[in-house]
């Protein structure tokens, strides 16, 4: 089960700037429990964001980027209605994609 | 749990060790190549993560920009501002020093997207938190020392 990522992407003066706050524990695999057990790894590994099904930004994430991961980019294009699309895959194969237009 | 596989995997991890697993069928070509492609990310050491990477010792430049303050609070989320003005920039990667593991993100940057970058991260304890750039083919970094007052992955 997972949650929506929320995204908000705005153009200005011809670039647009795309932010987005995913839904993920990211959890690391070092942590325990109240029982004492350890709470196995499972975090995002790969995140891929597009415009117009052109890649504008990808990324590979270990376990050390935060919880509900939190990413700020800007690129040259963009007009106002076009789609821009936050995908991301996590360790345990549950992925996720999500889309916004263009304010 | 298939142990041999596990062991294999531990006392290897060079290219060539791939290769003999996806011969001996242990693995299939795809998951071999996942793992190559996550280069880095199971180092423990900052030198093994760049050194996986292919960075050895980056040059220090200062056409880049880390923005980050000097103490936080919070160790869970660090958050980060990347600036880099060195042209054709491909990649960026964040590395926090002292965490278990230190490679925490990669950033490949295609054409037309700017390097104005704004993440966050998990910071174990006080430590360096580096930026290392890949631009032409070369690679830069910059490092900047952090102070967390609650550890971020405990």
């Amino acid at each position: 089960m997972t949650n929506p990522t929320r995204i908000r992407a705005t153009v200005r003066d011809g670039i647009t700037e795309v932010r987005a706050r995913l839904s993920h524990v990211m959890e690391t695999g070092m942590r325990k429990n109240a029982a004492g057990v350890l709470i196995p790894a499972h975090f995002i590994t790969d995140l891929a964001v597009s415009h117009n099904d052109r890649v504008v930004l990808s990324a590979q994430f270990g376990p050390s980027v935060s919880a509900n991961p939190y990413v700020v980019f800007k690129f040259r294009g963009g007009a106002p209605g076009e789609r821009i699309r936050v995908t991301w895959t996590d360790n345990l194969g549950e992925s996720r994609s999500d889309e916004v237009a263009i304010a | 749990m298939n142990h041999q596989r596990r062991r294999a995997l531990r006392a290897g991890g060079g290219l060539g060790l791939y290769a003999l697993l996806v011969a001996a069928g242990l693995i299939s070509p795809e998951l071999a190549q996942a793992a190559q492609k996550r280069a880095g990310f199971d180092a423990h050491t900052l030198d093994a993560a760049l050194s996986a990477l292919g960075a050895g010792k980056p040059a220090a430049s200062s056409d880049i920009e880390l923005n980050v303050p000097d103490l936080n609070e919070n160790g869970a989320a660090v958050r980060l501002g990347i600036v880099s003005r060195l042209p054709k920039t491909e990649q960026v990667a964040i590395l926090i020093e002292k965490n278990p593991s230190p490679l925490a993100a990669i950033f490949t940057i295609p054409e037309g997207t700017l390097v104005d970058l704004q993440t966050e991260v998990k910071v174990s304890e006080s430590c360096p938190i580096h930026v290392l750039v890949k631009a032409s083919g070369r690679f830069y970094s910059v490092r900047k020392d952090v102070q967390v007052t609650i550890g971020g992955c405990g």
